[in-house]
């Protein structure tokens, strides 16, 4: 963690994304030509990425085959105990299983048989609960999402404005508060942080279910558990680069020729601080949605990771093969999205790659 | 100079709104809610399928579908789905006669066709009861259900009183014989099933016996025993299962829950390869269960002194457990004495030898119930004590019947349930096969157990049968094909908002029918 934080903290010395000698009425100006050059470079970047996502789903979902066939343990046998139970799992169940799903067929022609079905966007049928693909991921991925999402917006709504305050008064009482509470935050294993938050919110008060998933309430008590170490990360790396940029020769310029502060912040600060935290919210996004299986078990939430884990344990090849595509699909997917938010940000590449 | 402060505070403030609107938001599962109908049943087991041959039974324990026979806490049968049934006088061929007026949840009427097609369903579903017994044919004749054996089997009630065994409408199965829902004849029906966590049921207002006083129920898994226990003490649930030891402790002390315990007919058993050449000699398995301190791990493992066991069956199963028998005991010096007789010498290490070889063997053992590794560890220190090496090795369960199969397996640590149907013979002669079995003896038999076992299938007097039973509790306590560790204790913890609660020893029910509100 400290050192991916380090490495998007050593990005931020970024250039003045704006000419020096601009005037105000020179920004709007070059922010319509903006917007009209704009169209190309995303349509390329969408382009680029939708060839990305064929590519990954064929490595990713090859590679789970070939690890979950070499996993130790024989795969007959785990697929019985995740359907008949760890206790009534023998050797008759496994024998049965073995002849239902083929799997005494020679590797390379399961594996054949099942890139055919994902050309035809067939994802099959889970071998232990017989049911649809499909149908066994749609609430983990759409749980995941749901968790990721609220985890995130109430980490921005958070740590940007505390970051941003922080800045303006670089080692004041403030940032030293932010200091200690990323740290804090960030040494408070998530599983610690979250029982705490049960025994606080709903145990003590009553206020808040501890588990449960489908009303609104279910999700804060999740999302909260992820958002406060988050929300450190996010308050540090937005206080870096915003006093970064404000110590830098554009901000200096702005504020000798008259702007106030307040556009100096939103025009000049905020959006080159912009760039760097979407790449940085970007990565975060991924974390939230793959890696919080503690925090997933903890409050019963049906998340990916949860069903990828339970998957994985039954040998369930499909069903691991498919999160693993939905997973890496995400990655594109969230890469499109920072790209994109990227290009809107900063003018650069789109003037490089079309030139007016 | 104030828009940060302003900004700051404006996104402060409108957090906590956003935090506040939803946590005041009337959530269905708050303490003060009045939303106060539903039962809500919390339990680690998770819905995987809906299938009945799979999965943990949730469908009989939330009462939505019945078997034909059903028992009670002492696994003595009763009428279920079927109100009588008779045996030929060759004990071949069983006639059930199935409650007048049954009818299914989607309204259709309880044919003895429909019992037929579910059943011959059941009996295609490999390890499941229904599959191992003697039947021939299941028919549907003279509005009865008609089943014919291949031999005798007296246990064929408890069989179909087996969860796998469920009587569900034709309209439930789909057009490859897979279950699509559950549509059952029992006091509630299903609402909803939300996979892998929830089920919420509703009470059937067909349902010709006595109307269930909690009109709903809701079943949520909770894998983590920590976050179970809170909601238990927060009031967040009725019911709870499978609390661990360290917070059952702690919830007998939370105010308005009770907590309620019954001994499972279970056991924690050490499985043995008798056809092992360290391990085949009686004596040398008689060394390892003296060698074993029960006592001691029940107190720390267990929390539980009393679930030390002293014999294979416990207490509760009234019928097999021998009240004469000398319970096992804890014996170092006996132990070791025992292996020098078998010419298992000390060697310089304190690990036996004997011909050169050193008596290592490895335990394989699995998490998902969390004490077993625990007590593995434990069971790996009393054997080192008497200087047998052991290898503790945790993995997945199926590692334990794949060993069997292809010899590898030495020792193995679990739990077997001996009332998976009410009748604990059934179980007893699939794991005393002279073949041995997955979860059961290995390449060990004896031939007056066998024909005592098969006695009792063939349908005896009740003086003989218990004579019989006696003698078969003898032969495994001084043979210990398996050598038995612990006996199980279930308990669950009770709000003060409901009356009524009792545990089904054979964890058939939940007895959720048998609740009502407190005043």
């Amino acid at each position: 963690m400290a050192d991916r934080q380090a490495a998007v903290v050593g990005v931020t010395t970024i250039p003045p994304l704006l000419d020096a000698e601009e005037t105000v009425e020179a920004t709007r100006v070059e922010r319509g030509a903006v917007r009209r050059g704009a169209a190309r470079p995303i349509l390329r970047v969408l382009a680029q990425r939708a060839l990305q996502a064929v590519s990954v789903t064929l490595l990713v979902s090859t590679a789970c085959f070939l690890i979950v066939q070499n996993l130790p343990g024989d795969l007959a046998y785990r697929i019985a105990a995740g359907r008949y139970g760890y206790d009534r799992v023998t050797a008759a169940s496994a024998d049965a299983v073995r002849a239902d799903l083929g799997l005494d067929a020679p590797v390379w022609q399961q594996l054949a048989g099942w890139w055919a079905d994902l050309v035809r966007l067939d994802f099959g049928t889970s071998l232990v609960t017989g049911a649809p693909v499909l149908h066994e991921l749609y609430v983990p991925v759409t749980s995941s999402l749901h968790l990721a999402g609220t985890a995130l917006a109430l980490a921005l709504a958070v740590g940007v404005p505390v970051g941003v305050v922080a800045a303006r008064r670089p080692n004041g009482l403030l940032d030293r508060v932010t200091t200690v509470w990323v740290a804090g935050s960030r040494a408070l294993p998530p599983f610690l942080l979250g029982l705490l938050l049960i025994l606080v919110f709903s145990v003590h008060f009553g206020w808040l279910p501890a588990v449960g998933h489908g009303t609104a309430s279910n999700v804060v008590l999740p999302a909260v558990t992820l958002a406060v170490g988050l929300s450190g990360l996010f308050a540090r790396v937005t206080r870096d680069t915003v006093a970064q940029i404000r110590t830098s020769d554009f901000v200096a310029f702005a504020e000798s020729k008259g702007l106030g502060e307040r556009a100096v912040l939103l025009r000049h600060v905020l959006r080159n601080a912009g760039v760097t935290l979407a790449a940085y919210v970007g990565v975060q996004a991924l974390v939230l949605i793959e890696g919080v299986v503690v925090v997933e078990s903890l409050f019963a939430w049906p998340g990916l990771g949860h069903a990828l884990v339970h998957a994985i344990f039954w040998r369930d090849v499909p069903v691991v093969q498919a999160a693993a595509v939905a997973l890496a699909l995400l990655v594109v997917a969230v890469n499109t999205v920072v790209d994109v938010a990227g290009l809107g940000l900063d003018p650069r590449p789109r003037r490089r790659s079309v030139p007016s | 100079m104030t828009w940060a402060r302003r900004l700051f505070a404006g996104v402060l403030i409108a957090a906590s709104v956003a935090l506040t609107a939803c946590s005041a938001s009337p959530g269905a599962d708050g303490r003060n809610s009045g939303a106060s109908t539903t039962l809500r049943v919390v339990g680690p087991f998770e819905v995987h399928s809906l299938d009945p041959s799979t999965g943990d039974g949730f469908f009989t324990r939330l009462q939505v579908a019945e078997t034909l026979v059903d028992a009670d806490g002492q696994g003595a049968v009763q009428p279920g789905l079927a109100t009588s049934w008779k045996v030929s006088a060759d004990q071949r061929e069983w006639t059930f006669t199935l409650r007048p007026g049954a009818v299914f949840h989607d309204g259709t009427n309880v044919t003895p066709e429909a019992v037929v097609a579910s059943l011959e369903i059941a009996r295609g579903k490999p390890a499941t009861p229904l599959a191992d017994a003697p039947i021939e044919a299941v028919t549907a004749t003279d509005g009865r259900v008609r089943v014919q054996l291949s031999k005798p089997y007296a246990p064929l009630p408890a069989v179909l009183a087996h969860t796998s065994a469920q009587v569900l409408a034709p309209a439930s199965y789909g057009k490859d014989k897979t279950v699509q829902a559950v549509i059952g004849t029992g006091p509630y029906k299903v609402e909803r099933v939300k996979q892998p966590a929830e089920i919420d049921v509703v009470a059937f207002d067909r349902w010709a016996g006595t109307a269930p006083a909690i009109q709903r129920v809701s079943y949520q898994a909770v894998g983590r025993a920590e976050t179970r226990a809170l909601m238990a003490e927060s009031g967040q649930a009725d019911v709870t299962f499978g609390l661990d030891p360290v917070s059952r402790q702690r919830v007998e002390r939370a105010d308005g829950v009770e907590i309620r315990s019954v001994t499972l007919p279970r056991t924690i058993l050490l499985k043995v390869n008798a056809g092992h050449d360290k391990l085949g000699d009686v004596r040398v398995r008689r060394a390892i269960s003296a060698a074993l301190d029960r006592k001691a791990m029940a107190t720390a493992l267990l929390r539980d002194e009393e679930m030390a066991a002293t014999q294979l069956f416990p207490p509760s199963l009234e019928q097999w457990h021998q009240k004469s028998v000398a319970p096992l005991g804890h014996d170092v010096e006996g132990a070791r004495e025992l292996l020098r007789q078998a010419g298992w010498v000390p060697g310089p290490d304190g690990v036996v030898t004997k011909d050169g070889k050193r008596f290592e063997v490895s335990l394989r053992t699995f998490p998902d119930r969390p004490e077993l590794p625990v007590l593995a560890t434990a069971i790996q220190e009393a054997l080192k004590q008497v200087g047998i090496g052991v290898k503790v090795k945790v993995g997945n369960s199926s590692e334990i019947p794949a060993g069997h199969q292809d010899g590898t397996l030495e020792l193995a640590l679990f739990a077997r349930n001996f009332a998976l149907v009410p009748d604990p013979l059934a179980t007893l002669i699939g794991d005393y096969d002279p073949r041995g079995a997955d979860w059961g003896a290995m390449d060990w038999n004896n031939a007056e157990l066998t024909s005592t076992l098969n006695d009792l299938a063939g349908g005896v007097d009740t003086a003989t049968a218990t004579a019989a039973r006696t003698k078969v509790a003898a032969i495994l306590h001084s043979e210990l094909p398996l050598i038995p560790v612990a006996w199980y204790r279930q308990s669950a913890v009770v709000s003060d908002r409901v009356d009524g609660f009792t545990l089904d020893p054979l964890e058939r029910s939940w007895l959720i029918d048998k609740l009502r509100w407190s005043a």
